[in-house]
């Protein structure tokens, strides 16, 4: 089973307009960079995108919002920390205007929603957000006299993640705390296209140190390592 | 908006991280929210104290230096760390599944206002002009529900004078009655069944002094001292 594709572009050619996309990373730390500079080449329009922020630190996403590629972003962390970096960055001032929709979920809600997905649950109960501005309009539920939310599986079509090392199989092997969203998003989209830093044969990976099963990922292409300076503000 | 009070000078940031990190036991494992709370990182070194990283890390050492800095590591401030001996690292949802369910001893969180009841508003500040439920949500609501103890770090009043111990949160909340503990640098304030009892204040200060920039009234402890580092 040989899932590797020959570029970027290939490997995201059939991605639709109206596509939803899950992308993997948190702030700078495995975020599938160029898979995101292929899809503002390929410039498919009115996307969802579900990803931890839209700005900081994650500035490639930027060109998709600028080139208005984004209907709506499904995000836990989507502004700068300062409100005066916010107010110049171009997802605020497309949200301010009303051209993305923007929804928010507490973190660990987030990445459950699609971890769900990926395990055929349609939803689950969490105590996280019970007596905020996150439970409106959902369903609330005691359990042993706690109360928890109901919170619904979110299923994109399309998921786009980092790995350190990956063989054609599509096992990937994530680095340190570049691993964080993408195991899940791999488990919960429809197709799933991997970035590898190191493409490997089949059997050159430690069978034991496997993060995502290649049963998660469709498509493998080969990618140079981004470099990064971790910081936001 | 509450009320404008005179403002009175107490423990640098620091120090409020300082008397926070004396507060903790060793053999916790405790997760350090943005701002002043991640500050108490540099209090605790050599102690039997394992730091959290949502990201998803367990013993996450000092920030790394120049130099030492591996893109691949990262704290959830976006900030380069460093491993430990014991160091391990597992998924986000791996990471928030520990988080609520109930394996940190201590969440250390900043906050915007804290009620007389323990609710913590911490994740959006509406000056920002967004609607109520647009912001940073982060794991903040996750973290202070699923700690088993939620200490507050922050300054007793905003840079403006306006009170942040309030009668009832105005601000969005990021969870209902669970701060256990505020440290400010005024003060240290036990959140209880009976009210906010006022344990420690600031050298120098009066217990009069700290009521006149909290807003809801404080039990004095009868053994009320002032804070020692």
């Amino acid at each position: 089973m040989d899932k590797v594709y020959p570029s970027l572009d290939d490997a995201i050619a059939d991605i639709p307009d109206g596509a939803s996309i899950a992308i993997g990373g948190f702030f700078t730390a495995g975020t599938p960079v160029q898979l995101i500079q292929a899809l503002a080449r390929k410039g498919a329009k009115n996307l969802t995108v579900m990803c931890q922020s839209m700005g900081p630190g994650n500035e490639d996403i930027t060109p998709l919002v600028v080139q208005g590629q984004i209907r709506k972003a499904i995000c836990n962390y989507p502004f700068y920390r300062s409100a005066t970096r916010g107010a110049d960055s171009p997802f605020e001032k497309a949200v301010r205007a009303g051209q993305v929709e923007l929804e928010v979920y507490p973190m660990g809600t987030f990445i459950e929603k699609l971890r769900a997905a990926g395990a055929g649950l349609a939803a689950f109960y969490t105590p996280t957000g019970v007596g905020t501005v996150a439970e409106r309009g959902k369903e609330k539920r005691k359990f042993n006299g706690r109360e928890y939310l109901l919170e619904v599986a979110i299923k994109p079509d399309y998921a786009f993640v980092y790995a350190w090392r990956g063989d054609r199989t599509g096992n990937l092997t994530c680095r340190k705390t570049a691993r964080n969203y993408n195991p899940d998003m791999a488990a919960a989209a429809r197709i799933t296209i991997a970035a590898v830093e190191g493409l490997v044969e089949a059997g050159e990976l430690d069978p034991d140190k496997i993060h995502i099963p290649g049963i998660y990922v469709q498509r493998v292409v080969q990618v140079d390592r981004p470099n990064y300076i971790p910081s936001i503000d | 908006m509450a009320e404008k009070r005179r403002q009175f000078d107490g423990l640098s940031r620091e120090l409020i991280a300082l008397r926070i990190a004396n507060e903790l036991e060793d053999g916790t494992y405790v997760n350090l929210g943005i701002g002043i709370p991640t500050l108490v990182s540099n209090w605790i070194e050599g102690r039997d104290i394992v730091l959290q990283a949502e990201i998803g890390m367990l013993n996450t050492g000092p920030l790394a230096a120049q130099g030492q800095v591996d893109q691949d590591l990262i704290n959830a401030s976006c900030q380069p760390v460093t491993e430990m001996p014991g160091t391990c690292y597992f998924s986000d949802c791996e990471s928030f599944a520990m988080i609520r369910g109930g394996y940190m001893d201590v969440a250390v969180l900043g906050a915007l206002q804290v009620s007389e009841k323990g609710d913590l508003a911490g994740w959006n500040n509406p000056e920002r002009g967004f609607p109520e439920h647009i912001g940073n949500i982060g794991g903040s609501m996750d973290l202070a529900v699923g700690a088993r103890k939620v200490i507050v770090a922050m300054e007793h009043t905003t840079r403006n004078g306006d009170l942040k111990i309030v009668k009832k949160c105005a601000y969005p909340v990021t969870a209902v009655g669970v701060v256990k503990l505020i440290v400010t640098d005024l003060a240290v304030i036990d959140v209880t069944d009976k009210g906010l009892v006022l344990r420690e204040v600031a050298p120098g200060l009066t217990p009069e002094e700290v009521q006149s920039v909290t807003e809801p009234k404080l039990i004095i402890s009868p053994d009320l001292r002032e804070i020692r580092l």
